[in-house]
């Protein structure tokens, strides 16, 4: 077309007016550390394992999850979940089931027969890993990632530690917990059973580079208490070990009709649940504070008195009898501290178990130079390197807060510690980025959806069988509750930049490969950072 | 084929012929007529296809025809007066834009006071406007006048508005000679616009242009206009060879090859003119040596032509219906313009404004006072002196000395009396 | 609602796009082939509401009419800043003709489009709020009764922005202007005046009457899709807020309009022949005072005495908006 001048021109012709240059401040990308993330004491990427099931991809959301942790079908049973209790969808409506999503991807794996890739590299390096709880696991786990032969010498019969010999089956169905081991030992993790190490420096001699210990804390703390030589005074330690050499019933420990659980941690719960379970007429937790102060997990305490064990709050035990005990009742004082009252009140028992807390059995640890204990834990600095150079450790051992999740997590992080150190080097993790809170994100933009309740098993089932309480989600389920994930921090691909620019300034990379700015066009208004859903953009000043 | 019929419809059935697509209507006298018979012929059939839209202004009419003429479509319309005024931001816009749409204007006198009647002041305020205009003196020059209008704004990408005067035209049943509809089509190519909306090839028009460009975007609109001097003759040629009459050019002349007096109009009053004429040529009454030079195409204003005209001449007598206030006639500056330098004496006489009659007797009384050399440059025909001159003496002595419409009218008897 | 709600995915239909969506369920805008009718290098403020909804109401068109479509733009904003020589940001036909005859000049290309194209192509007119509400009103009007075939979207800024930010029909009360000064025994804008021209061409029984706000994108291209559906007059009128007119920063942008939306301020609704089918139910409603307080045009209620009767009164026309709309029920 002959065009008039200057009146008429041609299309899109504004492209050579650069307004880049009116920018003030520019838009950048960034990847925030989600709370969830930031709360697991296992270090996964739980975001970004999420952003795969989200869209159906469970393998590789489970392989996403699966290089931090290797456990997630135990994971999503019994971890306590602190990511749950991070989420930021909390201030919307319920946090993201993230659990109940991890365990339907472990569970998915082991239906599916997912396997670990073979490691490319070998080191030559050997490592032994004592202890085959989730620390020892997960050290050995990563090792072997890392290119290390890793071997465990595990005590038991059966590996899996206190998984195994402390975990309640109903709430860890056993074959889960064979088919996590099960699938280490063929990625190459070696675990040689009924080997217990009594010397670690001399298990050292055998050709090994370097030495993980996770032996977990299985000796139960006792309290004193007056006992008549009728009663039955038992720990919990031996009682949920013995309950995992039970094959039938009348094999497991007797307890009687009425039985007095003393504590108020989660052990204090497993152990009158499994009462329950054996048939217990009466199972009562005695505990010296308040619901408040108990150190069980709220839902736990729950699950427990909605199968109808009870609770005695503010009480000790003053003694034991053939058939009852004494309690003292306890009043808290100005700090919240219990304080006896002089009030005392007899109930009937036919045993008490003890569920005080736990020890570590430090004997292999005797004249190991520069290595220091300190009530009763391995002091390890931040790489998890006790004094003595080349020995870790890690779990229950060598921390406070006793959970899976945390010795997960102290497996790992000691590997990648033990891996530089066989190289020669020292550990240092990387940074973390900013966290995203939920005042960065903009949350108008997620659709109202209240969590999914995982299915409860019947409540009659729950007082007189071990089968597992909480049931899995199925797919749909699951992908529902994926899809909750708000993607703290991070892209998820929402478009939302590339459609609210006014200045055409975001180009669309295409599916997994997010956004990019463009700069030439860019005028720094800041919308995209303002309707970024998940707060994944930030507006830094331009120089100059 | 010779048809008696009113000059509104001559034109209509002209328009039509000329196959327009689009053709926006709103009433106003005088030009009502014309739009009423296209738009029967358009709802009839017989016109088509073709786009036939009652708008709700004239500034809405020419935005509509902006609008289809932008689009690709031949677009038509026609107004008068108030109408070409209420128009006017659009009609600047239209040729700035270079559209080639075809205006009719009914000549009429612009308000207040309120006027129905014929004059040439409102194309004339349209003179910059950047359309090209054409006056007709006669219903068969404002027929022809159409089909050839088309042709040259669509040729140049410029609007051209065909000038035809108020009731004494529109109103006027005379014998006229239609083409047919193959003679148009031979004269008249298919419209192929200079710059269209079409989603094949998208362009914006209408940008905004600031002082890098603005001088040379207007230059251009004065030299595309420039182009239509030598155009108009050529298409009058060419229609003279389609049509087998004389029709549109420049200019026309009557007995002004050995004239020393020539007397310059516009429109249906070159008629009088020349019976006036033929009537002071003769011997009896003198056999003055005066001739007419007749102006069809004012804008462009053909410079050249007029000045080859009059260069033989002593004189000219610009008569016009027009009256820019506070200087003189608007014609006659163009006039002027043209002959610079030649020396010639000049006259400008204002005549027939609102409808004023003007007659064979009131124009050879002036023509004879122009020949004696007796006139002012600025002349009024037939001005009631002695009305205007009571007004002037009641402005100078009464403060509020009232509406001076009314005060004539009343001076006039027109209106019941009442004193100031 | 004018869209059909779709399952959950993280984010419904509220965001832009969703990696998650089917193709066919995602926005006109999150294509990366979308059109951009309006390119980048425009010379629209930093956060410009009127670029990005006119680029969000044009590619929707051009999507709806597979590229056949043909724009008349009236003066104002978003002309000066499209197509300054001897740049242009348009990349569909287009014309700029005048401030007030913006849907004279669209009718007249319908109508050409009827004859030479047998209507295949279709037009949309666009205008600010001044070229639709003011002094394009009597085109708007007569295109409307004529029933021209016809889209013509106002995106309204609540003002004369071009010009520097002056009062206009659609510029709310108390709102401070240029020539609605915050000084006076009652600062902004008058109360009483001014005109809701979706309600006037809702009178007119056109086929389609929409609002719609640039917060709600796809709210806003099912609208056009619609629109493009049906022949005949219809009309389009979408908020698009402006940093510099209203004082805001120029990252509320989207902001704004959604707290326009969900105070009751500006009620978004669909309408056929006369009648409201719809409407965008408020999701989580707010009081005025969280729209009005981010704006500096509205700074004179607030600060050491605020004017709590005059915030009470433009509650109560919000409070009007909702009853008179159903914006609180639900969709």
């Amino acid at each position: 077309m002959e065009k008039p001048f200057a009146i008429t021109l041609d299309p899109g012709s504004s492209l050579a007016n650069r307004t880049g240059s009116w920018r003030t401040f520019r838009p950048e990308y960034v990847d925030r550390l989600p709370p969830c993330n930031a709360a697991c004491p296992a270090g996964e990427n739980i975001q970004g394992w999420l952003f795969h099931a989200e869209g159906g991809d469970y393998e590789a959301a489970w392989r996403a999850l699966t290089d931090n942790n290797p456990l997630p079908a135990i994971m999503g049973r019994v971890c306590y979940h602190p990511c749950e209790s991070a989420c930021n969808r909390q201030n919307i409506d319920a946090a993201v089931g993230i659990n109940s999503v991890e365990r339907f991807l472990g569970d998915e794996a082991i239906k599916r027969g997912w396997k670990f890739h073979p490691s490319a590299q070998d080191s030559g390096k050997r490592v032994l890993v004592v202890g085959s709880g989730p620390a020892g696991l997960s050290a050995a786990y990563h090792l072997t990632r890392l290119g290390h032969r890793a071997v465990i010498h595990e005590a038991a019969p059966l590996a899996g530690g206190m998984m195994r010999y402390g975990i309640p089956k109903y709430r860890l169905p056993r074959d889960v917990l064979d088919a996590e081991i099960r699938r280490l030992v063929d990625f190459g993790v070696e675990i040689r059973l009924r080997t217990k190490v009594s010397n670690v420096l001399e298990a050292l001699q055998d050709g090994f580079d370097a030495v993980f210990l996770g032996v977990g804390a299985h000796i139960a703390k006792r309290a004193y208490i007056p006992a008549g030589d009728a009663s039955k005074v038992l720990d919990a330690v031996a009682v949920l070990h013995d309950m995992e050499g039970a094959q039938l019933p009348d094999m497991a420990p007797m307890l009687g009709r009425r039985v007095v659980v003393y504590g108020g941690g989660n052990t204090a719960i497993d152990v009158a649940r499994t009462a329950k379970r054996l048939g217990a007429e009466e199972a009562i937790i005695v505990y010296r504070r308040t619901r408040e102060k108990m150190p069980a997990h709220d839902f736990e305490v729950e699950e427990a008195l909605q199968e109808g064990i009870s609770i005695k709050w503010l009480s000790t035990i003053k003694e034991a009898g053939e058939d009852d005990i004494m309690i003292e009742k306890m009043a808290l004082d100005d700090k919240g501290f219990p304080q006896p009252t002089g009030e005392f009140e007899r109930i009937p028992a036919d045993s008490v178990v003890l569920a005080l807390g736990q020890d570590s059995d430090l004997g292999l640890l005797e004249n190991v130079p520069g290595l220091v204990t300190d009530k009763g834990l391995v002091q390890v600095d931040a790489a998890m390197m006790t004094g003595h150079p080349g020995v870790f450790a890690g779990g229950d051992m060598a921390g406070n807060e006793r959970t899976v999740t945390v010795a997960v997590g102290h497996g790992k992080k000691a590997a990648r510690a033990i891996d530089a150190y066989l190289r020669g080097k020292t550990y240092a993790p990387p940074p973390k980025p900013e966290l995203a809170t939920f005042e960065r994100m903009n949350p108008w933009y997620y659709s109202d959806a209240p969590k999914t309740v995982r299915p409860v098993l019947d409540i009659i089932r729950r007082q007189s069988t071990f089968e597992e309480v909480l049931g899995g989600l199925d797919e749909h389920n699951a992908l529902f509750e994926a899809r909750r994930c708000m993607s703290c921090g991070n892209c998820f691909e929402c478009d939302n930049c590339y459609g609210v620019c006014p200045d055409n300034a975001v180009i669309k990379l295409g599916p997994g490969r997010r956004f990019q700015f463009n700069y030439d066009y860019c005028k720094g208004c800041g919308v995209c950072a303002a309707e970024c859903p998940c707060g994944a953009i930030r507006m830094v000043p331009e120089e100059n | 084929m010779l048809k008696q019929i009113e000059g509104s419809r001559a034109v209509a059935e002209a328009v039509a012929l000329c196959r327009p697509e689009v053709i926006c209507a709103y009433p106003i006298s005088p030009q009502t007529h014309i739009v009423e018979a296209l738009g029967e012929l358009v709802k009839g059939g017989a016109l088509a296809p073709c786009e036939f839209i009652n708008v709700e202004s004239e500034f809405a009419a020419m935005s509509v025809a902006i609008g289809a003429s932008a689009a690709g479509a031949r677009s038509y319309t026609a107004t008068a007066s108030q109408g070409l005024l209420f128009m006017v931001e659009a009609v600047y816009n239209a040729a700035g834009l270079g559209l080639p749409i075809v205006m009719t204007v009914a000549n009429r006198a612009i308000g207040a006071p309120i006027n129905i009647w014929n004059d040439h002041s409102d194309a004339l305020s349209q003179r910059d406007s950047g359309w090209i205009q054409l006056f007709a003196e006669n219903n068969q020059e404002a027929l022809d006048l159409h089909i050839q209008a088309f042709r040259l704004a669509e040729e140049l990408s410029l609007p051209v508005m065909v000038c035809m005067d108020g009731f004494i035209l529109t109103h006027a049943v005379e014998r006229v000679d239609l083409p047919t509809q193959e003679q148009v089509d031979a004269y008249l190519p298919k419209y192929e616009p200079r710059q269209v909306l079409d989603p094949r090839e998208p362009v914006s028009i209408g940008a905004m242009v600031g002082p890098e460009a603005f001088m040379e975007v207007r230059y251009l609109a004065h030299a595309k206009q420039m182009q239509a001097l030598e155009r108009m003759p050529a298409y009058a040629a060419e229609f003279k060879a389609v049509f087998g009459r004389d029709s549109g050019g420049l200019i026309h002349t009557y007995r002004a090859e050995d004239a020393e007096t020539i007397v310059i109009a516009m429109g249906s009053v070159l008629g009088t003119i020349k019976d006036t004429i033929d009537e002071m040529r003769l011997p009896e009454n003198g056999g003055h040596r005066i001739g007419v030079l007749g102006i069809t195409c004012f804008r462009p204003f053909p410079h050249a032509a007029v000045a080859a005209v009059l260069k033989n001449s002593k004189r000219f007598i610009v008569l016009e219906k027009s009256l820019a206030v506070g200087s003189g006639g608007i014609v006659a500056t163009d006039v002027r313009m043209a002959v610079t330098g030649v020396g010639l004496q000049g006259y400008t006489v204002i005549a027939g404004l609102g409808g004023r009659a003007i007659t064979i007797k009131s124009l050879r009384g002036i023509f004879e006072q122009g020949m004696r050399d007796e006139l002012e440059r600025v002349n009024f025909l037939d001005l009631d002196r002695k009305a205007v001159d009571k007004q002037l003496a009641r402005e100078r002595t009464i403060r509020r000395s009232g509406p001076i419409a009314e005060n004539l009218l009343r001076d006039a008897g027109v209106v019941a009396a009442r004193n100031y | 609602m004018s869209f059909q709600p779709i399952k959950f995915y993280q984010t419904g239909t509220f965001t832009v796009g969703n990696r998650l969506l089917p193709p066919e369920q995602r926005s006109v805008q999150a294509s990366a082939k979308r059109f951009n009718s309006i390119n980048s290098g425009h010379r629209a403020c930093q956060g410009c509401g009127e670029a990005l909804g006119a680029r969000y109401a044009i590619d929707a068109a051009m999507e709806a009419t597979d590229g056949q479509l043909v724009c008349a733009n009236a003066t104002g904003c978003l002309e000066v800043f499209s197509t300054p020589y001897p740049e242009t940001s348009w990349q569909v036909p287009w014309i700029h003709s005048l401030f007030g005859n913006t849907a004279a000049v669209a009718t007249g290309i319908a109508a050409a489009l009827k004859v030479k194209d047998q209507g295949g192509t279709r037009v949309v007119a666009q205008g600010g709020d001044g070229g639709t509400t003011d002094i394009g009103f009597g085109c708007l009007s007569g295109m409307f009764e004529r029933n021209d075939d016809v889209l013509y979207i106002c995106y309204d800024n609540q003002g004369y922005m071009n010009t520097g930010v002056q009062r206009s029909s659609a510029t709310p009360p108390a709102a401070r202007t240029a020539t609605t000064m915050a000084v006076g025994p009652e600062p902004g804008n008058v109360f009483g005046q001014g005109k809701f021209v979706p309600a006037i061409a809702l009178a007119h029984d056109i086929p389609y009457v929409a609002t719609a706000t640039v917060a709600d994108l796809r709210d806003l291209e099912a609208k056009v899709r619609r629109a493009m559906e049906i022949r005949g007059a219809r009309y389009l009128h979408i908020l698009v807020p402006c940093p510099l007119g209203w004082g805001t920063a120029a990252h509320d942008t989207i902001r704004m309009a959604r707290l326009a939306k969900e105070t009751g301020i500006f009620p978004v609704f669909e309408a056929e022949h006369g009648e409201i089918r719809a409407v965008l139910p408020i999701r989580r409603q707010l009081p005025v005072e969280e729209y009005l307080k981010p704006q500096k045009r509205y700074a004179h209620l607030f600060g050491k005495q605020p004017h709590v009767e005059v915030i009470a009164r433009l509650q109560a026309l919000a409070d009007r908006n909702i009853r008179r709309y159903g914006l609180l029920e639900q969709a």
